[in-house]
């Protein structure tokens, strides 16, 4: 079977507000190519409130490690 | 060549063998491309459509949407404040378009059983997966003497276009010193924190261009969506301006009387310059007349695919679903509609949809630069969409005013990316 385009759970959610398109105007930093170990430092440190939020804090503790590395690895993934 | 064939030929066998083992209806891989229809072009329907030919190419996807402009409802509120033109709440469906077929027609059937659906042209298309976006309908009903003639006296305001720009023209020439009265509905419906942003963005309006006018609230509950952050900020912000009178206090209209623009409590009259009834609501009349409705109006879904829980092969995103703690907001639909599609190819290939999980992200301005927003993840627990434990919540209640600017940012940004990803 080929790769599935198809995002692991959670990860569709996220371009809700973390733009793909290059072209939109935001504040809100992309996430697609990023480096995965990148992303998931990120997201426990809003888990554990080392790095301050308005969003991300209350986002990320609705997501397991296994979760957040498999949306992690998928957003790298992508272009 | 023979690399290729092998390949395809292998494809093939797998193909066969997952239709053996699973032993569902389904398409085999050599027929025609499964057809899948949606119904409705808003937040859910058109992220969906895009997004299921995004992932199965070869799926022939038909969006069916009456309008040929899409008005946003959110930032909606700004064009009512005066804050924002209308223009920049509209989108066309020309990029759309060019990936799935669009038909501009109103959906007027549904044959659960034939698989069918008319259009108000009289045509009748077929579906191996339905997938009904209809968003709300006004309960006409709800609240006496409010129909749709007394609309056009007493806007209701919650479906973004006409009715927006109506509210804001009654604001404009109201004179100074006059009564706004709002009307909010029990739950659930679209939009929980609306009647509260509108309320605040009206005050600002209203303080910096009438200051000698109030807005009263009518409201038929006792708590509505992110209240503290809503009641402190009027404390700080506009304290001779908002009242907010709960149910208990008698919040409740029993009827109104558009010729006057009076709200009929049990307890009162208000008779307002500028009345604002947001009437009880339902999901959208073709998911009632495609049988997917219950008692209360809306949808029962399977919370990780989507389908009816009452009609097989027919699914509902959106604001018109059941969708547990998940409030009915354009990030929810947008974010229902992905998962949807992902458990609609699935099920197209005859293979089991995954678990999903799924985010809320919703954002109000009480003033152009104060923003406070509600998030929350969500999973399927026993068959409801269930907010998971330790996550979500409400902005800090103590949040400085630097921190309430930055969500003012943020919830612009949200929204130039949703409408991009949705429409773009």
């Amino acid at each position: 079977m080929a790769a599935s385009p198809e995002p692991p759970p959670g990860a569709a959610s996220c371009s809700g507000c973390h733009a793909v398109s290059a072209g939109t105007k935001t504040t809100v930093p992309r996430i697609q190519g990023r480096i995965a170990a990148d992303i998931v430092a990120a997201m426990a440190a809003f888990r554990s409130g080392a790095r301050t939020a308005t969003v991300m804090d209350r986002v990320a503790k609705g997501f397991t490690d296994d979760e957040t590395q498999a949306i992690a690895a998928w957003f790298a993934a992508q272009k | 060549m023979t690399k290729t064939r092998s390949t395809r030929r292998a494809f093939l066998r797998s193909g066969a063998a997952a239709a053996t083992a699973t032993l569902l209806p389904m398409p085999a891989i050599a027929q025609a491309a499964p057809r899948v229809l949606v119904i409705g072009g808003g937040f859910a329907g058109a992220t969906c459509a895009r997004a299921l030919k995004l992932l199965v190419p070869r799926t022939h996807v038909t969006l069916v949407e009456p309008n040929s402009i899409f008005t946003a409802c959110p930032f909606s509120n700004d064009v009512i404040a005066g804050l924002r033109d209308i223009k920049v709440q509209q989108f066309t469906y020309d990029k759309i378009r060019r990936e799935v077929t669009f038909i501009r027609q109103a959906a007027t059937k549904v044959d659960p059983q034939k698989r069918t659906v008319d259009l108000g042209d009289g045509a009748s298309h077929g579906y191996d997966r339905l997938i009904l976006a209809p968003g709300i309908d006004l309960r006409w009903d709800g609240v006496p003497g409010y129909d749709e003639a007394a609309a056009k006296k007493m806007p209701h305001a919650w479906k973004a276009g006409e009715q927006t720009q109506l509210l804001r023209r009654q604001l404009e020439a109201m004179k100074d010193g006059g009564l706004v009265v709002i009307s909010a509905p029990a739950n659930p419906y679209r939009c929980p924190p609306g009647p509260y942003e509108r309320a605040s963005l009206i005050a600002h309006y209203l303080k910096t261009k009438k200051p000698k006018s109030k807005l009263i609230i009518l409201d038929a509950k006792d708590a509505f969506s992110k209240q503290r952050l809503f009641q402190n900020a009027w404390k700080e912000l506009y304290p001779d301006i908002i009242e907010w009178v709960s149910l208990s206090k008698g919040g409740k209209v029993a009827s109104v009387d558009p010729a006057t623009n009076t709200f009929v409590t049990d307890f009162g009259k208000h008779t307002a310059n500028v009345g604002n009834v947001i009437p009880p609501q339902k999901a959208g009349r073709i998911a009632e007349l495609a049988g997917v409705t219950d008692r209360t109006g809306w949808c029962p879904i399977d919370p990780s695919t989507f389908e009816s829980k009452q009609q097989p092969g027919i699914h509902v995103i959106g604001d018109a679903t059941i969708a547990g703690g998940m409030p009915k907001s354009a990030f929810t639909a947008n974010a229902q509609a992905k998962v949807c599609a992902a458990a609609v190819a699935k099920l197209l290939a005859g293979e089991v949809p995954v678990q999903p999980k799924l985010i809320n992200t919703c954002y109000s301005l009480v003033a152009p630069d104060y923003g406070i927003n509600v998030a929350g993840v969500y999973r399927p627990v026993n068959g409801v969409l269930t907010e998971v434990e330790g996550s979500g919540g409400v902005s800090p209640i103590d949040a400085p005013r630097e921190i309430r600017k930055l969500e003012a940012a943020y919830a612009e940004s949200w929204f130039r990316t949703i409408t991009a990803e949705v429409f773009g």
